[in-house]
């Protein structure tokens, strides 16, 4: 019993099972809740977007964390994985298939296509360095937003029928509109459940965890720390940093997945500029490199404007407040040097404890 | 005839991207910082010289240069309350402050004046014609361009000539010996937000008399486009940010007319991508290489 405790706190894993325990035990308290009908509707609703917003959040903290480059795109990876979902669930629906193994199919089908095109874009992005990187990414989140908007696809029992720009699609009878331009994706037959949002965290955990405790993991953080030093050990940095941004996308494309089979219709514009700096800001208030830190920030982050909807007008001038306060504190000095003091009080008393 | 009638137009816009790609740059040159809440200041100058002149039914140039003096004032408050706290901060803190700060604005603008679309004041209309009536030039174009160029002018002027230009460029270059020669780095940061306030409400007002609609959110994509334009110039040089502006403002217009309106967002940040690939810095970006 205590060597597994030790194996578990111990030194190397005890980030790795605090952030199991938080994701685990939120999910046995919220589904007893649920189960005794204590939780609102409103909550319930936002639980899948919660666990997408998570996966996406902890992709991205594997980029700008661990790999310490800026991505202002990783919506654009969503919406690449919840329109390759809605595709694909549009296609098995119609044969009437199991929606657990479509939702499957779907996570996994967004995960493949969203690493497949981040891998694309990294090669000329990861060229770049600092700002010129991050505006790369911006503009491919906005390409993709753009071009997803402009898109046509139908679905008749000829298959599937795809339009640019105009819709000049002429459905079969019986022929479905799964994507329409500006109009978003329609009829989607939703498939999320809580469950499911919870297992694909797990698995991102799991993922993130594993490249971070790796060799791989080492060399970008490596590289990230100093590049020059990396690269002369031998470290080829721009393999290791292609790596973090395409199990950032992947992550951020099966979350999408998972989003958009939540909701029977949304629009491309669901996943913009702003939604990418949303997921920027969750990053970086649950701190860098921090993954537990990210999970509580983007769920508390999500709900926070929920729970303030009793104010009307004034919940988003709170949450803006809100988050500048928080990076003022944060970032403030005298509060620093106090809160290091702290630690070290704490944690001096801790091993005094273990020694006994 | 099309063609030149494009290029005109599209170098009007490009103007004001140019007037306010200037503020990002100089503020990134100087504070290093992306500040995102600048493209909400261009909302502030175009709620201001609205309601000066419905409201208070001043003519336009009274109108702008209350916006101006509203706007230097604001982008001032705003480095003092959020931005200076954080001088030694991450540059990920500040920028998360500077998406708080664009928030803030948004949302209390919504709160001040509705979110409803308020339709700015006819300020300049008429055209006059060239080539014997086949092209035909908006005196708009014309002002917003001349405008552009008389910042720009001036803006050189102030920055090579000026003992606080001189300043600026000794903070830009390095702070720690700025400080060490004398500069009041913190008030050369002041000034500088001032003056990116300042021409984000020229900006406004000639963005709002081209496209005459003002509402709460109205600065989000053209500061988007104004931050491209900086970059796709070399951020933190001035010339870049004219130079960045005005292509970027042709190629919208032209993608727009010639290939598709819906897809002109996907060209114009394509563009940037393929600019960015051949010159990583920008067209007239410098490139600092790393000392071991």
């Amino acid at each position: 019993m205590k060597g597994l405790l030790n194996w578990l706190f111990g030194a190397k894993r005890r980030s790795r099972t605090i952030s199991f325990m938080i994701v685990i035990v939120s999910y046995i308290v919220l589904s007893l809740m649920i189960a005794s009908g204590s939780l609102s509707r409103l909550m319930i609703s936002l639980l899948v977007p919660v666990c997408a917003y998570i996966v996406a959040a902890l992709g991205l903290n594997l980029n700008v964390g661990i790999s310490g480059e800026l991505n202002l795109g990783q919506a654009g990876f969503m919406s690449i994985g919840a329109f390759t979902a809605v595709i694909l669930s549009g296609i098995f629906s119609a044969n009437g298939m199991n929606p657990v193994l479509i939702l499957l199919i779907c996570i996994i089908a967004g995960a493949v296509m969203a690493s497949v095109i981040g891998w694309l874009i990294s090669v000329p992005v990861l060229k770049l360095q600092g700002d010129y990187l991050a505006i790369v990414t911006l503009a491919f989140g906005q390409i993709i937003m753009s071009l997803v908007n402009n898109l046509y696809v139908g679905f008749d029992a000829n298959g599937l029928h795809f339009a640019f720009v105009t819709n000049t699609l002429e459905l079969a009878e019986g022929g479905k509109m799964l994507i329409s331009g500006p109009m978003g994706a329609t009829g989607v037959s939703t498939a999320s459940t809580f469950t499911a949002g919870f297992i694909l965290v797990l698995c991102a955990l799991f993922v993130v965890y594993n490249l971070i405790d790796s060799r791989s993991g080492r060399a970008i953080m490596a590289a990230r720390d100093n590049r020059i030093a990396a690269e002369s050990v031998g470290i080829s940095v721009s393999r290791t940093k292609t790596l973090a941004f395409v199990i950032s996308s992947c992550l951020a494309g099966a979350a999408g997945a998972l989003y958009a089979l939540n909701y029977s219709s949304f629009v491309a514009t669901k996943f913009e500029f702003n939604d990418s700096i949303l997921l920027l800001v969750y990053v970086v208030l649950g701190g860098l490199s921090n993954m537990s830190g990210t999970i509580i920030s983007t769920a508390l982050l999500v709900i926070l404007p929920e729970m303030l909807r009793f104010l009307q007008f004034y919940r988003m001038l709170i949450y803006a407040v809100v988050l500048i306060v928080i990076m003022l504190v944060s970032n403030n000095e005298w509060l620093k040097v106090k809160a290091e003091q702290l630690k070290k009080k704490l944690t001096g008393k801790r091993k005094g404890v273990q020694q006994s | 005839m099309a063609f030149l009638s494009y290029l005109i137009s599209g170098l009007g816009l490009g103007s004001v991207y140019a007037i306010i790609a200037l503020g990002y740059s100089m503020v990134y040159g100087i504070a290093k910082m992306l500040n995102f809440a600048h493209g909400d200041i261009i909302m502030a100058g175009a709620f201001a010289s609205f309601f000066a002149m419905t409201a208070a039914g001043m003519p336009l140039i009274a109108a702008a240069a209350i916006a101006m003096v509203l706007c230097t004032l604001l982008g001032v408050t705003i480095e003092r309350l959020a931005y200076k706290p954080l001088r030694n901060a991450s540059s990920l803190s500040v920028l998360i402050t500077a998406i708080g700060v664009s928030y803030f604005l948004q949302n209390a603008a919504q709160l001040m004046f509705g979110s409803d679309t308020k339709i700015y004041p006819t300020v300049l209309n008429g055209s006059f014609s060239l080539f014997g009536g086949q092209l035909s030039v908006s005196y708009l174009s014309i002002v917003t361009i001349l405008t552009c160029v008389v910042i720009m002018g001036a803006l050189t002027l102030f920055i090579n000539k000026t003992k606080t230009g001189k300043a600026m460029r000794a903070c830009s270059e390095d702070k720690g010996a700025a400080v060490l020669m004398g500069i009041n780095v913190n008030r050369i940061i002041s000034i500088t937000f001032a003056i990116g306030s300042g021409l984000a409400a020229v900006a406004a007002v000639l963005l709002c008399a081209a496209y005459p609609s003002v509402y709460p959110t109205l600065g989000s994509m053209p500061g988007i486009r104004a931050f491209t334009a900086a970059v796709f110039g070399g951020i933190g040089s001035i010339p870049g940010a004219f130079l960045g502006g005005l292509m970027l403002g042709v190629i919208e217009t032209f993608a727009k007319a010639y290939i598709s309106t819906q897809l002109s967002d996907a060209i114009v940040f394509a563009v940037l991508i393929i600019v960015l690939l051949i010159r990583p810095t920008g067209l007239l970006g410098k490139k600092v290489s790393v000392k071991v």
